[in-house]
């Protein structure tokens, strides 16, 4: 499964990276969330998976008696999915301005600073 | 006076902050405030004559234990005279630009920049490490930059500011690998912990040693004008006169002699350093003295035998013999004294005239009588006729000559002709202009504050030279120490008897009169001497210059041309080789399937889902699909996170998937369908970046799972989760409590975009906004 | 999107997530939970009446706007992370109360620090997609 998950975080990255490098900017955007899944991905993967051994200490216990998931990579996803949920609704809501004043979603024609 | 050295940061701190209220634009008249700023030069100015005595003194403001840098300020003989010059002349500079720019625009501007430069100057000669000095080094280039180039609408100006902030700067960067060198094999970035016999031998005789001093060496060379970077400074005389006043004729220019003077205890006396500071100093004054005396502009010929007259220091400190120590803190004095009422002078008569141009000027004696005073006594000193000042430091020159031991008659040969033409020089400045015809009937003298500066200054030549006493053991003894490195015992004294340096002083007088009677510089031997000047390194640096621009704005044009997608390819292609080249050299490609979970049919589902939904993503031409299939994608991360132990997870991704969707439906709704391209060329390059990061992304994932996971950190929080916390879910305890303060941050961050969202679409559209 | 059905099921709903929401935040200090997860759900709560009822409506329903849930919950999280320094503990130790409470468990400063989350993610999703909603 690990290996199958590898090509997953791959395929990913390769994925945002070509929607990234796209003209249209909403494809910029959904690139990014891509790269984020991924990102994410990999780094669930590299705190190692395990099957039905939550980061939860049991009841009636002090600590953990059995092997358990490792906390630290989901506590990091948590966080940057938040995160970037921001950082979409910001980024989607400045190609929306964008539009407004350009009447365009071409990144291509965004080549000057003046008027925005 | 054991305390007094404490109050220098203080002092420092207090200009700085004087300059950042002369920031502020007036309320009331136009200059106000700038009527005030003489006072910071002159209250320095007493601190540094009556709070020192020449002895050593060291203050530490910050220390760090594992850095080896600190902000350390010490006073000596030498850093004293230099402070006093830089305050002293800085005061009458002050008051003498507050009559010369009166009436005109950015009067505070230019004070703003001339107390920046003091206090860079002030940095400069009072630290006592070597990172320290060099940021005030700079800070001294920088603020020159802005006063060279004060009178920004003017294209010449800018092009001179450019250009000496290039040389200097450029010099100031090498001049720091110089310093990085030296106090790594000293062992320490302190100046005054260099000196002890140890270190000085460790030094010169380590094998970088020749490199470093090369380094230092052009460092001060570029800043103190020497020959081949001397062209600068006459091109620095765009800057108004009292900048010019200042910066070059006292301080800026002398901070590269300070440099030499500062460490000639430490590196000099070394064959690399004789010789190069001897012949390029030597060539130096003897080039740009010949140069100064074909000049028709006073400014002009005023930078000319500045560069002249630091080249005769420098070349005082290559003999390293205790008359040349002698007569080079002397020489300092002397020159500071005479060259800045010489270029008061001639911003006066350029302020009232309109022309500094000396073929042009005449017979202003008559009208001017305090300002031909001034070039009297100033062309006195410079000329070196006893009894000013500056026949006690020509005497000293000459003796140090004569004295050394293989290459007496060259050496004195060459500094006699270089006084020579500098003493015809002067008379040029100082006597030609006031005798002849009137040549601007209509001028009469000007305002105080235009000349008693000036005045003083040159009648300080004088009285020196007459109580030599005054100054010997506070000010120029001290200085000698410094720079020997041990105790000198000097004794000024105006008569010396008949002796050789005596009649070689004669005939300087005799056949630089002469001399001056002889040439009357005009258009012709103007164009003659530019010329050689024009075939000369400046020509060189020029066109290096230029190429230099020539590649930078074609690397900028390439990297930098405005598209996205050509930044973005360079920093993948870029990372891809480099990490691609890392992890391929270093991984063997063997999995190990024991390790491995196995792939049961409903993982197998949801990945193929995942899959399909990424394609569906990547090729979907409607945007709703494109992200509708991103909405499951982010589900079928979900699922992942739910067989894999991660509730937490699975129960936010999903919200989230869920809100972002919600989200691009609402804006796209507004927007324009996908630009529809045909497949091409830059399709297939993407395609191969973005699938080669991809496989890079998998090999190295592959390869991290195939080392033993480090799970220190879990295991505490594990551990500790209930026992501190008193909390079940460690993910949650992570977030709430052992790393609460990240999460603090980010609901702060979320907070943040929140508002930025809503300031963008409630912010008040422009014009050619519409409102929908 | 404007269904009877949907339209009359969103007003049973909002309640219920809400009541649900609080009840992930609650239970997140020793199962899945916390004031991410228990802040999102009351947003999708508020945001799938809004879709059934009009923007207005829901607007109406909440008195104030979500916004001012941001500084509040700021706030919070903020005095829970000081609390510990005014009894001489570093910034953000947790202090509990002695005795459990049902369903929470420990009562304690954390509990506060999570409460303050919630707030502000609730506030910060629905600024962002009403606001989005508003400017069409």
């Amino acid at each position: 499964m690990e290996i199958l998950l590898a090509i997953t975080i791959g395929l990913l990255y390769a994925a945002g990276i070509f929607l990234i490098l796209r003209r249209s900017m909403v494809r910029l955007i959904i690139g990014l969330i891509l790269l984020g899944n991924g990102a994410n991905l990999l780094i669930f993967l590299l705190g190692r998976i395990s099957k039905g051994k939550p980061p939860i200490i049991p009841e009636e216990s002090k600590v953990f008696l059995d092997a358990y998931a490792d906390p630290i990579p989901q506590a990091l996803i948590l966080t940057a999915i938040v995160i970037s949920f921001g950082l979409q609704s910001y980024a989607i809501i400045l190609v929306k301005r964008a539009y407004r004043v350009t009447k365009t979603d071409d990144i291509e024609e965004l080549t000057t600073t003046d008027e925005i | 006076m054991e305390n007094t050295v404490g109050y220098i940061p203080f002092l420092l701190l207090g200009i700085l902050l004087y300059t950042s209220v002369l920031t502020f634009p007036s309320v009331r008249s136009n200059g106000f405030r700038s009527r005030f700023s003489p006072l910071v030069p002159i209250v320095s100015f007493f601190y540094f004559l009556f709070g020192f005595d020449g002895s050593v003194q060291t203050t530490t403001v910050w220390d760090h234990s594992l850095l080896p840098i600190s902000i350390t300020f010490q006073i000596d003989g030498l850093s004293r005279l230099f402070a006093l010059l830089i305050t002293g002349i800085g005061s009458l500079i002050f008051i003498y630009a507050n009559g010369y720019m009166k009436g005109a625009k950015y009067v505070q501007r230019l004070q703003c920049f001339l107390l920046l430069f003091m206090l860079a100057m002030l940095g400069v000669v009072l630290s006592d490490d070597l990172i320290l000095l060099f940021i005030f080094w700079e800070l001294t280039s920088i603020s020159s930059f802005f006063l060279i180039g004060f009178k920004n609408e003017d294209e010449a100006s800018r092009q001179s500011a450019l250009q000496a902030i290039t040389i200097t700067g450029m010099g100031g960067l090498i001049m720091l690998g110089g310093f990085i060198i030296l106090g790594e094999i000293a062992g320490t970035y302190s100046i005054s912990s260099m000196s002890s016999p140890e270190i000085i031998s460790q030094i010169t005789s380590h094998g970088w040693f020749v490199p470093m001093l090369i380094l230092i060496l052009v460092g001060a060379f570029t800043k103190s004008a020497q020959f081949p970077f001397h062209f600068w400074l006459p091109g620095a005389m765009k800057a108004p006169t009292p900048v010019s006043a200042y910066l070059h004729s006292a301080t800026m220019v002398k901070a590269g002699v300070y440099l030499l003077a500062r460490f000639s205890p430490v590196l000099g006396d070394t064959p690399v350093w004789n010789i190069a500071l001897i012949s390029f100093g030597g060539v130096t004054m003897v080039y740009a003295a010949f140069q100064s005396l074909f000049r028709t502009d006073m400014k002009s010929i005023l930078a000319y035998t500045t560069v002249s007259a630091l080249g005769i220091m420098v070349f005082l400190l290559g003999l390293q013999s205790s008359d040349a120590i002698a007569a080079v803190s002397l020489f300092i004095l002397v020159h500071a004294l005479y060259k800045a009422s010489f270029f008061m002078l001639a911003g006066t008569i350029d302020h009232e005239t309109g022309t500094r141009d000396i073929s042009q000027l005449g017979g202003l004696g008559k009208v001017m009588m305090p300002l031909f005073a001034i070039g009297i006594l100033a062309a006195w000193s410079n000329g070196g006729i006893p009894p000013s000042v500056g026949f006690l430091g020509k005497d000293l020159i000459y003796e140090s000559t004569l004295h050394h031991p293989a290459w007496a008659y060259v050496f004195t040969g060459l500094s006699v002709g270089t006084n020579i033409m500098l003493f015809a020089a002067g008379l040029l400045v100082g006597w030609l202009p006031f005798r002849g015809t009137r040549s601007h009937p209509s001028v009469t003298l000007p305002h105080w504050s235009l000349w008693v500066p000036a005045l003083l200054l040159a009648l300080l030549g004088m009285i020196f030279g007459l109580f030599p006493s005054i100054i010997n053991n506070g000010l120029i003894n001290p200085v000698a120490d410094a720079i020997a490195g041990t105790e000198q015992n000097i004794h000024l004294k105006l008569w010396h008897g008949f002796n050789t340096v005596f009649y070689l002083s004669l005939i300087t007088m005799g056949v630089g009169f002469l001399l001056y009677n002889l040439i009357r510089p005009g258009a012709k031997l103007l164009s003659f001497i530019e010329s050689a000047e024009h075939w000369g390194p400046k020509r060189i640096l020029h066109a290096l210059a230029n190429e230099f621009v020539g590649v930078s704005s074609w690397i900028t044009m390439t990297l930098q041309n405005g598209k996205l997608r050509i930044y973005l390819l360079v920093i993948l292609g870029f990372l891809v080789s480099l990490l691609g080249y890392v992890v391929l050299s270093d991984t063997n490609f063997v999995i190990d399937k024991e390790q491995l979970t196995n792939i049961t049919i409903y993982e197998g589902i949801t990945v193929g889902i995942l899959f399909i939904s990424v394609f569906l993503t990547l090729f979907s031409g409607s945007r709703l699909a494109a992200v509708a299939a991103m909405g499951v994608v982010g589900y079928t991360l979900c699922i992942i996170f739910v067989f894999y132990s991660a509730p937490d997870l699975a129960m936010t991704q999903f919200t989230i998937d869920t809100l972002t969707v919600i989200l691009f439906v609402l804006v796209l709704y507004r927007l324009p369908r996908f630009i529809r391209l045909d497949f091409s060329a830059r399709h297939i390059l993407d395609g191969i970046v973005a699938i080669s990061v991809g496989a890079l992304m998998t090999v190295i994932s592959l390869e991290v799972l195939q080392r033993t996971p480090e799970r220190e950190i879990s295991d505490f929080y594990a551990l500790n989760a209930y026992v501190m916390a008193k909390g079940k879910n460690v993910v949650n305890v992570i977030l709430v409590d052992f790393r609460g303060a990240d999460t603090m941050i980010e609901i702060v961050v979320l907070t943040i975009a929140a508002i930025g969202v809503y300031s963008l679409l409630k912010l008040r559209l422009r014009k050619n906004e519409k409102m929908e | 999107m404007n269904t009877i059905i949907l339209k009359t099921a969103s007003k049973y709903l909002l309640p219920l997530l809400l009541l649900f929401s609080i009840f992930v935040l609650l239970r997140g200090h020793y199962l899945p939970g916390g004031g991410f997860v228990g802040g999102l759900i009351a947003a999708i709560a508020f945001v799938l009446h809004a879709f059934a009822n009009g923007l207005e409506n829901t607007q109406q329903l909440m008195r104030i706007h979500p916004g001012f849930l941001m500084p509040v919950g700021l706030l919070i999280s903020a005095i829970s992370g000081m609390a510990p320094m005014l009894l001489n503990k570093p910034f953000m130790t947790g202090l509990w109360k002695s005795d459990p409470v049902p369903v929470i468990g420990s009562l304690g400063s954390a509990l506060f620090f999570d409460i303050g989350v919630y707030l502000v993610v609730i506030g910060a999703t629905l600024t962002i997609l009403f606001t989005i909603s508003e400017t069409r």
